[in-house]
């Protein structure tokens, strides 16, 4: 069964049926009842599955985090909506070290499975402490697993892997994605959960990103095409773990590799990335690895956050680079 | 108030008196049989003796740190032999006396203080949540659960179950705490908020952490507070098996504010010279837990000197047996800090596994 739908829509889908695939599965967060969430991920849920199982939580994102691990160590499988990516931070301390260090702690015999459903970036005109991208502090946390969707398919599929799997999964959703629509296949999933995938062949440079740059980059390869430029692009999905063997496979092919992201650069995915690929290709690189990625700056206020936000321009300039070593 | 305590009234439950001597309370009484008042006793010396020999093996260096429990006993007797089978407890990381309460080995979390493992036991399996050192974070945990007991449809009946959560003076300052609070007051959860105040949070008295008495915080949450006396285990135990009893059958939660004394370090690496005067300490030994019940016990010849000879005895006894057990604890294997950091592994740490083993293997046959 394939159709077209909105990456919200596709998560909304994806949360439905991992509902009616087990009476263990909750969702909790704040505003995700009634209303659906401010982003309406959440849209008709409480109404179908009742006020126990979709539950509009007080507002204290900590107290979410705390309580869905009580809740797991019940027997629940909690799926947590942080309403925005700045709100995550009071919550920082039981995920890092409750929701993180539980399983290891106690040599393996009680597990989290706990979602926080995070969504993150910028490009939706909004005030500040609502456009960040804080993927690395979490990425930088052993214990927790780190994806990003950025296609309606990969949302329907990944929010539902991302439930059944005993791990804690920090789960990152583009949010200024998630009215752009694409097919979904409700019948079969197009891979695992912590699997890179390429999603455009090419042969001059290899293209690495996640989340909401995914689309950019590929259109950054349509226009590098008709400069007859081919550039390879390589969606991560997981960002811990990370699934770089198909980034090593293509950089030796293509000998130069710029990686992209929201999220400022200094100790970033992309640093962790770069330091892997010249590692792992050192003998294959004809440039070092650049890095497009927001500034070390605050996100900046909403007027501007275009100068901030990495670009089709941006993504070309550094692939020209790439030929200037 | 001073240091000395709250004396009786409405608001400070007491059932036995620093000399021994019962006090009637409108609201709570216990009935023990005999044997059961032996057995509390029983269990505060040896909780007393068992936390005495973790403090001289840390002395000695075979643990890395230690958490006393001295002068506490009577609140973790009490509170702890109040609970039901099918009750789940959530401790802070010094809750040694409710473990031994709940039939738990003592030896379970000694591994955490010498170092040779992180907690390691299954919470579910023991109705005992692993220690939690973050201060405050298992109330939420413990909030949480019950939450899941009330979804569980568990609530409402005598064999309901309920949810205890420790923590000190100085967890009531956390935002974790006053998140519990709300969350259990509005999901109206079977969860007893069991507050040791032992007067100090390291190194800071009460009055740093609240100008009010801390049971009466639960008033502005939306649900009762009680102050007890936290070195009487007879109140302790009625006032906590009310409050479960209540929890257990659908009436929500309860905060108890267990007034006791630590009368140790904070830690093994803590100095309280520092910070306290020695009257204050006698002043709070002449309200010791253990004595008064010996004083009952005498009193209404209850128990006579060889009941009273067999229980140092035992108890001398189970300290040896834990002292040389600790003192087998092997170390974990190297290798062994890789397992377990998820539950469905990480190709990238199986690799950082494999490249230590190698590093590791490389010095075999070398000097």
């Amino acid at each position: 069964m394939s159709e077209t739908v909105t990456l919200g829509k596709a998560l909304n889908l994806g949360l439905r049926r991992a509902l009616e695939a087990d009476d263990k599965v909750i969702i909790m967060g704040e505003d995700v009842g009634k209303l659906g969430g401010v982003f309406r991920i959440t849209d008709g849920l409480q109404k179908d599955f009742g006020e126990e199982r979709v539950i509009d939580t007080p507002l204290a994102e900590s107290g979410i985090i705390g309580t869905a691990v009580g809740l797991a160590i019940r027997g629940y499988r909690p799926v947590c909506e942080i309403q925005f990516d700045g709100f995550v931070y009071p919550a920082y301390d039981q995920i890092v070290s409750q929701v993180a260090k539980m399983h290891y702690r106690s040599g393996g015999k009680v597990r989290i499975p706990i979602v926080i459903r995070i969504p993150f970036g910028g490009g939706i005109g909004a005030v500040e402490h609502h456009s960040e991208s804080p993927e690395a502090y979490f990425a930088h946390t052993p214990g927790l697993k780190v994806v990003a969707c950025a296609s309606p398919d990969d949302a329907y599929w990944m929010i539902q892997q991302a439930i059944t799997s005993d791990d804690p999964v920090i789960f990152f959703e583009p949010k200024r994605r998630y009215w752009e629509k694409g097919q979904i296949n409700r019948d079969e999933a197009s891979g695992a959960l912590h699997a890179s995938r390429v999603l455009r062949s090419g042969g001059d440079v290899t293209l690495v990103t996640y989340g909401p740059m995914v689309r950019t980059c590929l259109d950054a390869a349509t226009a590098a095409e008709e400069d007859g430029r081919s550039l390879e692009v390589v969606d991560l999905r997981s960002i811990s773990p990370l699934d770089l063997g198909p980034v090593y496979e293509s950089v030796r092919r293509t000998g130069r590799c710029v990686v992209v992201h929201e999220a400022p650069s200094t100790i970033s995915v992309s640093a962790e990335v770069a330091a892997r690929v010249t590692e792992h290709c050192f003998y294959s690189l004809e440039s070092p690895v650049l890095r497009v990625t927001g500034f070390d700056t605050p996100y900046p206020a909403s007027r501007v956050e275009e100068e901030y936000l990495p670009d089709l321009d941006r993504v070309l300039d550094a692939v020209d680079r790439t030929f200037g070593f | 108030m001073g240091k000395g305590g709250p004396g009786p009234s409405p608001d400070f439950v007491q059932l036995l008196s620093p000399e021994g001597v019962r006090v009637e309370h409108p609201e709570y009484a216990v009935e023990f049989t005999d044997e059961e008042y032996r057995g509390l006793y029983r269990d505060l010396v040896t909780v007393r003796k068992l936390d005495a020999e973790a403090t001289a093996l840390q002395r000695q260096g075979e643990l890395g740190i230690w958490a006393s429990l001295l002068g506490q006993e009577a609140a973790q007797v009490g509170s702890g032999r109040a609970l039901r089978p099918q009750d789940m407890a959530f401790p802070t990381y010094r809750e040694h006396g409710v473990l031994y309460c709940r039939g738990i080995d003592p030896i379970m979390p000694l591994g955490l203080f010498r170092g040779v493992d992180q907690g390691g036991w299954d919470s579910q399996a023991y109705k005992f949540h692993m220690y939690t050192i973050v201060i405050g974070a298992q109330t939420l945990h413990a909030t949480g659960y019950a939450m899941g007991i009330t979804m569980d449809g568990k609530v409402g009946t005598d064999d309901g179950e309920a949810v205890i959560a420790y923590f000190g003076d100085g967890a009531t300052s956390q935002g974790d705490v006053n998140e519990a609070f709300v969350w259990s007051s509005v999901f109206n959860a079977p969860v007893v908020f069991f507050c040791q105040n032992n007067q100090y949070a390291i190194s800071e008295p009460l009055e740093r952490q609240t100008r009010v008495p801390l049971y009466q915080r639960a008033n502005g949450f939306g649900f009762p507070g009680v102050r007890v006396d936290g070195n009487d285990v007879l109140a302790t135990y009625a006032v906590t098996r009310k409050a479960m009893d209540q929890a257990r059958h659908g009436q929500g939660p309860t905060l108890i504010e267990a007034y006791t004394y630590r009368m140790g370090a904070h830690t093994t690496s803590d100095d309280p010279s520092r910070y306290r005067i020695a009257s204050e300490v006698e002043a709070w030994q002449a309200r010791d837990p253990i004595l008064r019940v010996r004083a009952l016990l005498v009193r209404e010849q209850l128990a006579d000197d060889e009941f009273f000879a067999d229980v140092d005895e035992t108890a001398a006894k189970q300290a040896v047996e834990l002292r040389e057990r600790v003192l087998s604890m092997p170390d974990p294997a190297p290798l062994t800090i890789f397992d377990n950091v998820y539950p469905e592994g990480s190709p990238h740490l199986d690799e950082q596994r494999e490249q230590y083993a190698a590093y590791l293997a490389s010095f075999e046959g070398s000097h």
